[in-house]
């Protein structure tokens, strides 16, 4: 069996699992993605920066850190049929909050009221109508990075001017959200396969919880609500290997905030008790057994 | 596994033993964060910044 493992380079993450594939046995060929050379007008005969023809890969894990040369991978293997991880479908809906939150309405899941707009006129009509507090972040984005927290008009207006006149084309696209009073918390669910495997809080007091700008993990029970809340997300988006992000609202309901495709949990295995890297390697390996 | 000089403040380093190719690393005397480019012979680069679509 050959797996191949896209990074961009080997954090403490990249670790836990190469090293969790090869307890497991597995050949392992490491790929950074600075050395990905695709010949887009030939197929998957062609060979991988270590000399195995991706025709060859049982499954290829992408673990880049860049999302946009993790897409454009994906979409190549895809395009190949090597079956990957996650999926290029997954992905692409996963790294596109507006797409994501679309795969949520599609299936019926609850989550905050969230607005789409390209112009400052309507984009200034859809923060109003949300109502203050708002929340804007850019459809493309992780680890808490460029989120605002909208408390008037006035930084509304400054918001939207700043993104027009000093952002790239992308922030010009504007992912507007209803504020959830949460209780200081979040949740991040991992989901393996068809398991909710583990859950976390993400405690701050920063209304910003990501553990990335210091949110503190620990232990969230896995109640039935919550497995079966994230199991419906999972599906929504083509399941596969995934980190969901939840709100408690004041009224006690869950809501999806978002889907990672390239998850972190360096700090979740600890307070949570499950070794994830050995349940992520459980589960490549059962993929990549699985009849093409 | 043989020591090495940061390349930004010239301090010493403890190379892990079990650090693997395209590892990161940080520096403890400056902070850098370090990319481990080659283990044989030993080479590391200041690791690149973070870009915008960097993420999970």
């Amino acid at each position: 069996m050959h797996i191949g493992v896209l990074i961009t380079h080997v954090r403490a993450e990249e670790k836990l699992l190469l090293t969790a594939l090869r307890d497991q046995g597995v050949d392992l060929d490491v790929l950074p993605d600075r050395d990905l050379l695709f010949d887009l007008s030939a197929g998957p005969e062609q060979l991988s920066s270590v000399g195995r023809a991706w025709q060859d890969y049982d499954l290829v894990l992408e673990r880049c850190v860049s999302t946009s040369r993790g897409l454009f991978a994906l979409a190549v293997l895809d395009s190949w049929g090597v079956r990957t991880l996650n999926s290029y479908r997954t992905a692409t809906i996963c790294a596109d909050k507006a797409r994501c939150s679309l795969a949520f309405a599609d299936a019926g899941l609850p989550q905050p009221r969230t607005l789409l707009s390209f112009e400052a006129r309507t984009t200034l009509g859809a923060i109003e109508s949300l109502g203050y507090p708002a929340v804007l972040k850019p459809v493309t984005g992780s680890w808490g990075r460029l989120l605002a927290r909208v408390n008037d008009a006035d930084a509304a207006e400054a918001l939207i001017e700043h993104r027009q006149t000093l952002g790239s084309y992308n922030h010009h696209v504007y992912y507007s959200q209803e504020m959830v009073d949460k209780p200081g918390r979040d949740i991040r669910a991992f989901v393996i396969g068809e398991r909710t495997v583990c859950a976390i809080y993400r405690t701050s007091p920063h209304w910003i919880t990501n553990t990335a700008r210091g949110g503190v993990a620990s232990n969230c029970p896995v109640t039935p609500e919550l497995d079966n809340l994230c199991q419906r997300a999972a599906a929504a988006v083509g399941g596969g290997l995934l980190a969901i992000d939840v709100l408690e609202s004041p009224d006690g309901g869950l809501l999806l905030n978002e889907i990672n495709h390239t998850m972190e949990f360096r700090n979740s295995s600890a307070p949570t008790g499950v070794d994830i890297p050995a349940e992520v390697a459980a589960y490549v390996l059962s993929q990549a057994s699985v009849p093409a | 596994m043989p020591g090495t000089v940061c390349p930004v403040c010239d301090a010493a380093l403890v190379i892990p033993a079990d650090v693997m190719e395209n590892e990161l690393i940080a520096c403890i005397d400056c902070g850098s964060e370090l990319e481990i480019i080659c283990l044989d012979p030993l080479q590391l680069e200041l690791a690149p910044e973070v870009e915008e679509d960097w993420g999970e």
